[in-house]
């Protein structure tokens, strides 16, 4: 009878052990197949062109320059705009308000924020942005990029702040200097990996969002600097493009992918090194 | 004893103490703001679909007719769809997600450890996009090819399986919506769960070895008791994502709006019918009920993720 049940656990065990397994192994190969995907298919397009002319209609040559660099334009105003709200809203959060009501209440409004629907961003900008001024334009896209940058950089920005130690504090404050230089010059400064990590990951997440800039950014055929006109972002051009039934289009768009991919993985680990370095010295 | 008088120790405040309050209110308008932000985006989108909800009334959300030709708008196929898709990439997602966390905290050998649980967290800051371009031109035709069309030819016209499975076979439908969703959410969910069975005290799960329990019992009697509510928490944290998941499931789904009548039909859900149709919006009541739409997103999805939260707490925020 012992025997009998030991070994039905063990039974049980083993099939418990070998679920796991198997798991790990089907989801590790889900998750190579789309990254083997996204080379197979988009290394071959990588040329001189992809960066040096801007996106072509059907049939005719040309690259993702128009779009690259609409990318990186929108990106950095929206994180301009993200670092300064998101480290002031943190420290707010960390030095100030602490536990009171209010400071509560952001807290929790930011986690939700943290994880809203993207697209529900777009057609919230393009409520009070693109409808009241009649078009579509860059810098609407930057806004609702920073709406969903803001709330990663309050959330790293205050757990950072929260783990310095208060003697830092008290020992600005017992030199007679006062609390904001404290913060500037001391608090911020020994935790600046912490929220250059937190920048980081924003960075990473809006540089692949797409939903929010369907309605705001929208896409431009052409080569454009002009932030108050329509530009054109990787990840518009990439569903643009795949949706249309033409070969060279589609090719276009797996580059895209595999650059937006490429710049997204090589953010992050950037944000792993800009964690770990710190802890080394 | 002298008194000294307070003028003699009396010193000028630091230099730019006056910034101090300054300071202070940048601060708390910054953090203002971001109460604003979700204000607003709950305010406008509310006014802005309010012409939907004052035309079609509860009916928006039990009529699945959705025809913007007649500006008839009924917005019960979608969310039927967002739902179905986001339950089931739920149930594919989960099992694997706790597979993978459970062998990385219990049964995988130290030197992998490290690799692969920094694959997972990378892999979970994938694009959505990515999945989706993957779930369009590689999934959606293999799945129409090796699934689709082998069970339709094998399903008796008229049996349960030829039920389940009618559709066209395209492989868009939301059944791959729904796989390709989980494969999404799959890192991401295995990453938190993997974190939170780590948090679980050492001394507890040796103990409960050192009483001759199995692995599985120590992962089941020990291990997920502990870390209960905040499990639950990241499962619906992962609900959430599901359910205002765009791009991954826009190209796979196929885009129809009527209820999803079997497994392999085509449908819609509420941010891919967004993103397919708002900026060609034919008319005002359109615009309206599209954004009424994103109403009942945000309403869902503010619930879910609302219970999320309340369930990790303020201390334990994965």
């Amino acid at each position: 009878m012992t025997s009998l049940k030991r070994s039905a656990r063990g039974a049980a065990n083993i099939a418990f052990t070998g679920f796991c397994w198997v798991a790990t192994v089907v989801a590790l190969t889900a998750l190579t197949a789309i990254l083997w995907a996204l080379i197979q298919k988009g290394v071959p397009g990588l040329n001189l062109d992809i960066f040096t002319m801007s996106t072509p209609s059907t049939g005719s040559a040309g690259g993702l320059l128009n779009a690259i660099v609409g990318s990186v334009i929108m990106c950095a105003v929206a994180m301009l705009i993200a670092m300064v709200v998101g480290v002031l809203a943190g420290t707010w959060l960390a030095e100030f308000g602490r536990r009171s009501v209010f400071a509560e209440t952001v807290r929790f409004l930011n986690d939700i924020l943290l994880s809203a629907p993207s697209v529900l961003v777009g057609l919230f900008v393009w409520i009070i942005l693109v409808n009241p001024f009649h078009g579509f334009s860059a810098l609407a896209g930057s806004v609702s990029l920073a709406i969903i940058a803001v709330p990663i950089v309050v959330r790293t920005t205050e757990d950072v702040l929260m783990l310095q130690p208060t003697a830092l504090r008290e020992a600005g404050l017992a030199l007679g200097t006062p609390y904001w230089t404290t913060i500037r010059t001391i608090l911020w400064k020994s935790a600046r990996s912490g929220i250059l990590t937190g920048g980081l990951l924003a960075f990473a997440r809006i540089s692949g969002e797409t939903a929010p800039l369907l309605f705001t950014s929208l896409n431009n055929q052409f080569f454009s600097l002009n932030v108050t006109k329509p530009m054109a972002s990787l990840p518009v051009v990439i569903f643009d493009f795949a949706l249309t039934p033409y070969d060279d289009l589609q090719r276009l768009a797996w580059t895209a992918s595999l650059l937006v991919a490429a710049a997204v993985l090589a953010i992050n680990i950037a944000a792993r090194f800009a964690t770990r370095e710190p802890r080394r010295s | 004893m002298t008194i000294v008088a307070p003028a003699l120790i009396a010193r000028p405040p630091p230099k730019g103490a006056q910034f101090d309050p300054l300071f202070l209110y940048a601060c708390g308008a910054a953090a203002t703001l971001l109460l604003v932000s979700l204000g607003g985006l709950v305010i406008s989108l509310t006014i802005n679909g309010w012409p939907a909800f004052h035309k079609f009334g509860f009916g928006f959300l039990t009529n699945a007719t959705w025809d913007p030709v007649a500006e008839v708008f009924g917005a019960a196929g979608p969310i039927v769809d967002t739902f179905a898709c986001s339950i089931m990439a739920l149930a594919i997602s989960l099992p694997l997600a706790f597979g993978v966390a459970v062998c990385l905290v219990e049964y995988c050998p130290s030197i992998l450890r490290r690799p692969i649980g920094i694959a997972v967290e990378l892999l979970a800051g994938i694009p959505s996009i990515v999945y989706g371009m993957w779930g369009l031109f590689i999934f959606a035709p293999l799945f129409a090819q090796y699934v689709q069309v082998p069970l339709s030819e094998a399903a008796a016209p008229g049996s349960l399986l030829d039920t389940l499975t009618a559709g066209v076979p395209n492989g868009a439908n939301i059944f791959t919506a729904s796989i390709v969703l989980a494969i999404m959410i799959l890192p991401y969910m295995a990453a938190v769960l993997r974190e939170l069975l780590l948090s679980v005290p050492p001394q507890l799960r040796e103990s409960g070895y050192g009483t001759g329990a199995t692995s599985l019992e120590v992962v089941m009697s020990i291990s997920l008791p502990y870390v209960r509510r905040s499990a639950i928490g990241a499962v619906m944290l992962g609900l959430g994502r599901a359910l205002g998941e765009t791009m991954a499931v826009t190209f796979v789904i196929g885009n129809s709006h009527d209820y999803p009548k079997s497994f392999f039909s085509s449908g819609s859900t509420i941010a891919s019918t967004i993103a397919n149709e708002f900026n060609e919006a034919t008319g005002v009541m359109h615009s309206a009920a599209l954004i009424a739409l994103g109403v009942v997103l945000l309403v869902m999805t503010f619930g879910v993720l609302a219970i999320a939260r309340f369930l990790l707490g303020s201390e334990q925020r994965a």
